[in-house]
């Protein structure tokens, strides 16, 4: 404790151990309440916190976290909101990664944003509806401003593509694993070996493996293919209904080992 | 493709019924995305989509019209991507579909402009169509883009007027954005959230609209009006009295703006007007007086 931050990409990389990232949405269930989950799962062990802006139309979200940036947004959460919402929490020291759409980002201006999140302790960025061919000249602001571009291949993307995508990114390459949006699963699909193999082919940066992921039983499946997993809904669910995420997290890191 | 699947979305319910149809035809399944609000007001294309055999699901996130049902119809395409093709209803959506609808409904006026010739042996002057996500304006107005002389004009929902902020005119009212994976004119609200919208008509509440009109609007190549529901009303009746055509609520909007133009252009003066269906849908929307109103 008391060192200089990890870089996001040190800290998600697996050292024997599987990593766990968690999400959280801002503003939920209002602000105040979501600065403090964020700050308890920045204690839990995790190895990164991503933190959702809420959207009004979040394309690539299942009815949990939908549902979760639906209640933010009534309780006014913003764009500005959230950068303090990630500034509070970047304060414990865990790398902090913000998950937006691109429309919020255009409309706050991409280069003040860039310059914003770098000021609030932001390590890395998502947008999972910018296309590595369209983020021209958002991620030149992001880079510009020192923040990771963390970019997604998906079961369905052709390896040529899936090199571009590798090669834009930085921080860690984020590998859905599954054909779809957000939402607990009971079990992952099969195919994930060869697409962690595929991505692995282009890039040595950290892998991350997110969607669906919610149980012991997948951290298990991951370990020694991904470097991370990335736990969102079913941590979202419990916020939800007002039980700790954290119990969900100690158990799944039991799990990771 | 080798895809046994279709899904849509639709406001109006045209759009839903027409992919219903195709995929009764093929034998394929099909699912339609619609929202709640909208499967009230256009009660009788749900009940044709039924017929059909396409499943039509309510959409209840947001405001439960044609935003929200294409967001879910989204959804499942990205979710069953490998056996489902979607159709997307209008010039909207992600590259390459308002390129693909563009091409798809251009019969519209490639037929028109050659109709027009062969009985008036000249071109319109003026080009008017209602623009919601914007397909059958560019349907219409493809066909004329290289005539210079020629106006196009595209006509959007002003709802209960543009200044209360209850409307669905993207271009007249919004700023750039990127909605359903397209960069385009949105209605949002000052941190880029997705504004409700409100028309009287469902096909044209959509707070989006088609890149290419954007592109149309700042070129100028067409210039864009905004109706109320109000003023979409009085044609909708208008034109029934008159032309014993009964029109959707969506082109009666193009309707009531041709009216202003036909009174500036004076006789002899050449309107074009995209009349993109039939009115039958909104029986139940439309207040019909007790008694028969007197004749205009």
């Amino acid at each position: 404790m008391g060192e200089a931050l990890m870089t996001l990409e040190n800290a998600v990389r697996a050292n024997g151990d599987l990593k766990l990232v968690a999400y959280m949405m801002a503003g939920h269930p209002n602000k105040k309440k979501s600065i403090e989950v964020g700050k308890r799962l920045a204690g839990s062990g995790v190895a990164a916190l991503e933190i959702g802006i809420p959207f009004s139309d979040p394309l690539a979200d299942g009815p949990v976290i939908q549902r979760a940036g639906q209640v933010a947004l009534e309780n006014g959460m913003t764009v500005a909101g959230a950068l303090e919402v990630a500034a509070a929490i970047a304060g414990e020291g865990v790398p902090i990664v913000l998950m937006t759409y691109i429309n919020p980002i255009l409309s706050h201006d991409p280069r003040r944003f860039a310059a914003e999140a770098a000021q609030a302790g932001v390590a890395g960025v998502i947008v999972p509806d910018l296309p590595v061919e369209e983020s021209e000249p958002v991620a030149g602001w992001l880079r510009a401003a020192s923040l990771d571009t963390i970019f997604m291949v998906a079961p369905t993307t052709a390896e040529d593509r899936a090199e571009s995508i590798c090669e834009r990114s930085s921080g860690f390459v984020y590998c859905v694993t599954v054909t779809g949006i957000t939402g607990a699963r009971k079990e992952l699909p099969e195919g994930m070996k060869e697409l962690f193999a595929l991505v692995r082919r282009h890039t040595s940066l950290p892998v991350a493996a997110g969607f669906g992921i919610s149980r012991p039983e997948h951290m298990k499946a991951m370990r020694g293919v991904a470097d991370a997993a990335v736990v969102g809904s079913a941590i979202v669910d419990d916020i939800d209904k007002g039980k700790d995420p954290v119990v969900l997290v100690k158990e799944l890191l039991k799990a990771c080992r | 493709m080798g895809k046994k699947r279709v899904i849509a979305e639709t406001g109006a319910g045209q759009h839903g019924v027409a992919a219903a149809t195709v995929a009764a035809k093929f034998g394929l399944q099909c699912t339609v995305y619609m929202g709640t609000e909208d499967m009230r007001r256009q009660s009788m294309n749900v009940r044709r989509m039924r017929l059909l055999g396409a499943e039509v699901v309510e959409v209840t996130s947001g405001t439960k019209t044609l935003k929200d049902a294409t967001s879910e119809a989204i959804r499942d395409w990205v979710t069953n991507v490998r056996t489902t093709h979607y159709i997307i209803g209008s010039v909207v959506g992600p590259h390459p579909y308002p390129e693909m609808v563009r091409d798809l409904q251009r019969v519209i006026g490639d037929e028109a402009r050659e109709q027009y010739l062969s009985v008036d042996g000249k071109l319109p002057d003026v080009v008017v169509a209602c623009v919601g996500g914007g397909s059958n304006a560019i349907g219409i107005f493809t066909a004329f883009l290289d005539d210079k002389e020629v106006v196009l004009i595209g006509v959007e929902a002003a709802g209960k007027g543009v200044k209360t902020g209850q409307h669905a005119a993207s271009l007249v009212g919004g700023r750039p954005g990127v909605l359903h994976g397209s960069y385009s004119y949105l209605l949002q609200d000052g941190d880029g959230q997705v504004m409700p919208t409100h028309s009287i008509s469902a096909g044209l509440d959509y707070p989006g609209v088609g890149p290419e009109h954007s592109y149309l609007h700042d070129t100028k190549r067409v210039e864009y009006v905004a109706v109320t529901d109000q003023d979409a009303l009085a044609a909708f009746k208008l034109c029934t009295r008159l032309e014993g055509i009964m029109p959707a609520l969506e082109p009666a909007h193009a309707l009531f703006h041709a009216g202003e133009l036909a009174r500036e252009m004076g006789p002899g003066g050449r309107l074009l007007v995209c009349l993109s269906g039939r009115g039958d849908k909104d029986m139940d929307s439309v207040e019909i007086p007790a008694k028969s109103e007197a004749s205009p």
